[in-house]
């Protein structure tokens, strides 16, 4: 009762006060808007990111890391030891592949691991040759990580599982060579191996330099090229649930497995410190927006409260305390803060689906923009969050009126 | 006895040290009419404001309806003069954004004790003791300065306090309205028990009053 006569004032005043109102309710539309967009356009970012880096890079790499030699014995007090520490060159493979593997698949983050080899070779044409790598692995899991299948113009990737003399090849290498499914091609590696292989699949990532370069055999395949046996492998690819935490998984697997294991975070570490200030500089801009409305809030409710000083004065003679004058501002705050969190979140989706429309080409298509549910609940939270700061403050003052000191004048 | 005041003493600071209120003492009895009068700067303002609870920096006791109410906090004094204290002040003060009605409204709506309907036809019962039923429904605002006085003593009334401060009720009024206003203060005195502590300039006024205080300087003259 005490509460909702509180609550008309406010709607009271609210009314009574229009054109302030909707200027400082314009104020949150803005900032609100434009913190959502910034943020879902730098969520967009990370993801369209991410999204191309895993087309081409497994979550964690476990590998054989080349390491420094050690000497045999100690330093101790009786002798001092002489050392140049070296890289010692040992072969590049994992030793036991077929009990890393298993390993590695019990962890429970674990969604796909398989065994790579990747090899250069040149693709031959008649006299001409095109140079480039050629990766073999198990084709169903190896989609499963690239997911392959997204790229195909021609064939599907199933056919490599049932072809084992098949090669998918890059779009930019069949234009080349006038190629399609089913034509032949004869590919050297650097072991001088020659092979003649059909092609049963063309892909095309719009990346033109692995278009004209890349193409993917079977595991087998690949170990021939390079003249080795089935237990040649030099990479085990990972694929966790979260990718996120994929330098947690690494650590781990490292332990477990003994080898190396690289997420991919810190295989590209320069690509997540540019990823990183793009961060910091969108959350500075959204936030700098912010600040500004809630300025804007902030002021017309000061200007509400000094004008309505004579108001509070009364309300206090007759009996409202300094809570329910903070209050009947806090609900003025709060509701020009819900209708402009509302609008905001509005013309913020408007934003988003109009960029999500505008065509950027290459590898990336559309704007890589989207509705991130989270960006909008972060939005709609802080929206609230620096309207009733806004709202406070000034209401504070309100509250300490003494209405004495009014009735005087 | 309804309200008591015990060697009251008060100061301004402001531009110099100066006392306004001396050592003051006196008792209102239940349904008594009692008026304070003295020249501009006597500080009978000043003492009405802190006989209404708003003004709290003094020195002495106050005790209203049988509560020492001297040490109590801004919270508390907010609810007594909710419940037990109607004003009407010199200059109308209603609040301009709402109609008539809700301005008479207000403090019943905040006491809180009645339903909405309930309250609604009490304000509309004292808005047709003073005559102004037709104006019910109008801003505030709209009302000349006589009606906006005649507003702020129905809302003043609403709660049915204990006691009716004025600070010059009928300073805006003209004879005729003056002594309707009058005759209101009166009967719900003496017929209500309702108790009336009015500042005025108006000597008739006092006169008619069942008590007069006179004040000089701060101190009370006559009347204690």
């Amino acid at each position: 009762m005490a509460n909702s006569i509180n609550r008309k004032i406010a709607t009271t005043y609210f009314i009574s006060g229009r054109k302030m109102t909707t200027v400082a309710i314009v104020g949150v539309l803005l900032g609100i808007s434009i913190f959502i967009f910034m943020n879902s356009l730098s969520a967009g970012f990370d993801r369209q990111s991410s999204e191309s880096f895993f087309k081409t890079t497994a979550h964690i790499r476990i590998y054989k890391d080349d390491v420094l030699s050690v000497p045999l014995q100690p330093e101790n007090e009786n002798s001092v030891l002489i050392v140049n520490p070296k890289v010692v060159p040992t072969k590049n493979t994992i030793d036991n592949p077929e009990e890393i593997l298993a390993l590695v698949k019990q962890h429970s983050d674990v969604i796909v691991a398989f065994p790579q080899v990747n090899t250069p070779v040149f693709y031959n044409n008649g006299k001409s040759q095109i140079a480039g790598t050629t990766i073999g692995f198990p084709p169903v899991e190896g989609n499963q990580l690239y997911k392959i299948e997204n790229f195909m113009v021609q064939g599907a990737v199933q056919n490599l599982e049932m072809n084992r003399n098949g090669i998918i090849i890059g779009s930019g290498i069949a234009d080349r060579m006038n190629l399609n499914t089913g034509d032949n091609l004869s590919i050297t590696s650097s072991k001088g191996v020659n092979l003649n292989l059909t092609v049963v699949g063309i892909f095309q990532t719009n990346n033109s330099r692995e278009d004209k370069s890349k193409s993917y055999v079977n595991l087998a395949l690949a170990q021939q090229l390079l003249r080795e046996g089935n237990t040649y492998i030099t990479d085990i690819n990972v694929n966790v649930t979260d990718p996120n935490k994929a330098p947690a998984i690494a650590e781990e697997l490292s332990t477990i497995t003994g080898y190396k294991a690289e997420d991919w975070k810190a295989a590209n570490a320069a690509y997540m410190a540019a990823s990183k200030m793009r961060k910091i500089v969108i959350t500075f801009i959204s936030f700098t927006l912010l600040i500004v409305s809630c300025f804007g809030i902030y002021n017309i409710l000061n200007m509400t409260v000094s004008q309505k000083i004579n108001d509070i004065a009364i309300l206090k003679a007759i009996g409202f305390n300094g809570k329910d004058v903070v209050r009947i501002f806090v609900y003025q705050a709060l509701t020009i803060g819900m209708i402009g969190v509302v609008l905001g979140v509005g013309f913020a989706m408007i934003l988003v689906n109009i960029l999500s429309h505008v065509y950027i080409g290459g590898d990336i298509g559309n704007f890589p923009i989207g509705f991130e549910p989270l960006v909008f609940l972060k939005g709609i939270l802080v929206g609230f969050f620096i309207t009733f700061l806004a709202g406070y403050v000034p209401a504070r003052k309100a509250a300490k009126v003494d209405p004495v000191s009014i009735f005087r004048k | 006895m309804i309200l008591e005041v015990k060697n009251i003493e008060k100061f301004f600071h402001d531009p110099v040290e100066f006392k306004v209120l001396n050592d003051i003492s006196f008792g209102v009895e239940k349904g008594e009419f009692l008026t304070l009068v003295g020249k501009s700067g006597c500080g009978k303002s000043t003492l009405l404001y802190i006989l209404s609870t708003m003004d709290t920096e003094y020195k002495g006791q106050l005790i209203i309806d049988g509560e020492n109410v001297t040490s109590y906090g801004q919270d508390q004094l907010a609810a007594i003069r909710n419940e037990k204290i109607g004003f009407i002040f010199q200059f109308h003060y209603l609040l301009a954004d709402f109609t008539c009605l809700n301005n008479i409204m207000i403090p019943a709506l905040k006491l809180g004790k009645l339903s909405k309907e309930e309250i609604e036809y009490k304000a509309m019962e004292k808005l047709r003791m003073l005559d102004m039923t037709d104006q019910a429904l109008k801003p505030a605002s709209k009302l000349s300065g006589g009606q906006q006085q005649r507003i702020a003593i129905a809302r003043a009334l609403i709660n049915d306090p204990l006691i009716i401060m004025g600070d010059e009720p009928t300073g805006n009024l003209d004879s005729k309205n003056t002594q309707v206003v009058f005759e209101i203060l009166q009967e719900l005195a003496h017929e209500k028990g309702q108790t009336i502590i009015a500042v005025t300039h108006d000597n008739d006024f006092a006169k008619a009053s069942d008590r007069t205080i006179i004040m000089s300087d701060g101190q009370i003259v006559r009347g204690e």
